[in-house]
């Protein structure tokens, strides 16, 4: 088992949230991880991402390699698309549909997702409003991660535990409605895929 | 199946390391990307349990200096900088080497190569070696960890300090690391040799004849070292040299197995033997390292003859950035791999100012006070979140060199006859290197008008605790500035017309003037109103 996952977002969206769920998860179902993350400078607002690697076997590079991401899984949809070199020409595309807004010269959302939608493989969710309806309005990562988990080989179990362990400090109210968002984002998923 | 493990970043092993090695002493200042080892240790339970000191220092010099005490005092002392803050620290770090340690002392250099969040992407192996000491380069997180212990070992072993260089890549990258049964902390012991560290010249000839004699030693540890390492390899067209956490890209690359000789370069002074057996065996020979070509330029040597060599000198690998799977492929002349190119309609989203930041409400003002009254030109700036008023809407700075230079920049144009000469520098980086060249300004009552934008953080790196809070009228007045010519502000959009007046009168004013809007961070606020209403 492999899984190599290109997160992205806007510094302040909270991507590592996404990252700490599925990392916990691997390391409880006894698999290889490696996470690379961006502190800094990018953070005030800048373009972020994460590495997330994921395997059965040793993992060397904190990297992922150009072309061979299997996921690209972005909490916005312009950033998406900026992470397109490392992704496998048989790699997904899961993004959020709604834009994070803090440059002059954003494009037209509209196109953007029309040359997401140019890919073959791919899951444009509206995750604010699928959060808002799962009851959790901050919840639009867990979402993302819901989305994510029906193409990682991880059991559902396994990923419902690790949103509960990183968590469980805020109270139960805040688990159950961070596993709403999430198995919400996993059922459009999966109708979508087919 | 993989052990119980911890997840650490490559920070956080090497802190966690040191706690579980028994060190006594946390010192730093925050830099990314060394930031969260001081950070891990401020957090760890166990640290506070076994009363391990873990507090910020003002810069990376007096953090390296408290650490050398602590090593004097025969306890293990570990200091984290980021690489530009080993020059800020270069004066001790060097004299170090010669003075010698008693408790073990680990420097922990974080590199930054690609400039994700620098000035420079500067190799602090070079320094290192400049300095003669061990260098340890860990290419996992499980390596870091350990390495701690090694370095410790080591460090007590020949009395000598250690430097242990990263990259931002391992810094900031989380994998599994198995830790070790805890060792207990020194006993306060101090040296045997009262003048050991009493670098007089007569002592202190002495004292780097030992550091000279220690060379042999040093490489005789790297020839055995458990983290350098000869892999041979049947196909002898090509051998390699894999430095760190290249050694990972390069492994990515053979996930069954490089089919060529590899040197895994962990530990300096680089492994003779194991490279001259490389070289004697392959035709020609590949440098990978992170960094600056520092080991090929060696393999080079000055006439840059008998040795095939390749690597970012030429051009096999780009002579700056840092690595990544994809270089290494290149370099080796495999296939490439890679995805689409980035689609013409992403726009790039540069850093900003945070929604509400009281440094975007201080800039307004600055702008039209000086650069729309005087032209672009006037304003020296500094490293910080505040830097980012070089980008648009703002684009009103002019310099960002190194801690402290917006001051001293501006009294030397202010010298040179430029009016009005400005500085615009943060809180804590001006408790770390801006309160001397305020001083010399005093001194010679230069005409200069000096902005310390006080935030009560140190905000770029994540919001520390800063040494300047609450301090900033009296050091300023300390040191000699007149009081009314101190001028605090708050730095708000209604305070906008007060300010721009102010920062005029100050500018009219013919000697040193201090202007500080003081407004917290936002995101320190933020955090500190959330833990205060989820209790």
């Amino acid at each position: 088992m492999k899984c190599d996952i290109l997160l992205a977002g806007v510094g302040g969206q909270g991507i590592l949230s996404i990252a700490a769920v599925i990392g916990h998860a691997a390391l409880s179902s006894g698999l290889y991880m490696k996470q690379s993350e961006v502190h800094g400078m990018s953070q005030r607002g800048g373009d972020v991402q994460s590495h997330v690697r994921i395997s059965s076997r040793e993992i060397f590079s904190d990297l992922v390699p150009h072309g061979s991401a299997d996921m690209i899984l972005s909490v916005e949809p312009m950033e998406a698309l900026r992470y397109l070199p490392w992704l496998s020409p048989y790699g997904w595309i899961i993004t959020n549909s709604q834009p994070f807004v803090n440059i002059p010269n954003y494009p037209d959302p509209k196109a953007i997702i029309a040359e997401i939608e140019k890919r073959p493989r791919h899951i444009v969710i509206n995750a604010d409003e699928l959060a808002k309806a799962a009851g959790n309005s901050r919840g639009m990562n867990m979402v993302m991660a819901g989305a994510a988990s029906l193409f990682i080989d991880i059991p559902l179990q396994k990923m419902e535990e690790a949103i509960d362990a990183l968590f469980s400090r805020k109270g139960a109210d805040i688990v159950k409605s961070n596993i709403a968002a999430f198995r919400a984002g996993r059922e459009f998923a999966q109708k979508k895929r087919g | 199946m993989v052990e119980k493990m911890v997840m650490l970043l490559g920070d956080e092993a090497i802190a966690q390391g040191a706690i579980d090695a028994g060190v006594s002493g946390f010192y730093a200042y925050p830099g990314t990307p060394s930031t969260e080892i001081m950070e891990y240790a401020q957090q760890s339970k166990e640290a506070a349990e076994r009363g391990i000191h873990r507090q910020w220092s003002a810069n990376e010099k007096t953090a390296m200096e408290a650490a050398l005490g602590m090593s004097y005092c025969g306890k293990r002392a570990m200091v984290s900088m980021k690489h530009v803050g080993l020059n800020v620290a270069a004066d001790p770090f060097v004299n170090a080497g010669v003075t010698g340690a008693n408790g073990g002392l680990v420097v922990v250099a974080a590199d930054d190569p690609s400039m994700h969040s620098s000035q420079n992407e500067q190799d602090s192996r070079i320094l290192g070696s400049f300095a003669l000491i061990p260098i340890f380069e860990p290419s996992s997180q499980q390596e870091a960890y350990d390495m701690v212990f090694a370095g410790y070992e080591m460090s007590e072993k020949y009395r000598t300090p250690v430097l242990m260089r990263l990259t931002t890549r391992l810094a900031h990258s989380r994998a599994g690391v198995v830790r070790r049964e805890p060792l207990p902390q020194k006993e306060l012991k101090l040296p045997e040799d009262k003048r050991q560290f009493v670098l007089l010249p007569g002592i202190a000839r002495k004292r780097y004849r030992i550091l000279l004699e220690n060379q042999v030693r040093f490489l005789e540890e790297s020839e055995k070292s458990p983290f350098n390492r000869y892999v041979d390899g049947k196909d002898k067209s090509r051998g390699i040299i894999a430095c760190g956490i290249a050694y990972n890209y390069l492994m990515e690359n053979f996930p069954d197995g490089c089919p060529y000789p590899v040197v895994k370069l962990c530990q300096y002074p680089a492994p003779k033997k194991m490279i001259e057996r490389l070289v004697k065996e392959t035709k020609e020979v590949l440098v990978l390292e992170d960094g600056q070509p520092m080991i090929e330029e060696r393999l080079r040597g000055l006439l840059d003859r008998d040795v095939t060599v390749k690597g970012r000198l030429s051009g096999e690998i780009p002579r700056d950035g840092e690595l990544n799977p994809l270089l290494v492929r290149r370099a080796l002349g495999m296939p490439e791999t890679t995805g689409e190119p980035v689609p013409s309609i992403v726009a790039p989203r540069p850093p900003s100012f945070c929604t509400g930041c009281g440094h975007a409400d201080a800039y307004h003002a600055i702008k039209e006070a000086i650069k729309e009254a005087y032209g672009d030109g006037h304003i020296f700036s500094d490293i910080g979140c505040y830097t980012l008023a070089a980008l648009p809407p703002f684009e009103t700075i002019n310099s960002c060199v190194d801690m402290g230079a917006s001051i001293t920049m501006a009294k030397g144009a202010a010298d040179a006859g430029l009016f009005p000469a400005v500085a615009v520098i943060g809180d804590s980086t001006f408790t770390h290197g801006g309160m001397t060249g305020l001083l010399d300004c005093i001194v010679e009552d230069s005409n200069v008008v000096i902005f310390i934008l006080d935030n009560s953080a140190t905000a770029m790196t994540g919001g520390q605790e800063s040494h300047a809070t609450g301090r900033l009228k009296e050091i300023c007045k300390g040191l000699g500035v007149k009081e009314e010519h101190i001028r605090i502000l708050t730095p708000l959009k209604k305070n906008h017309e007060e300010m721009v007046r102010i920062i005029r009168e100050e500018i009219e004013y013919k000697g040193v003037s201090v202007i500080i809007p003081t407004r917290e961070c936002i995101q320190t606020l933020g955090r500190k109103n959330k833990a205060k209403g989820g209790k």
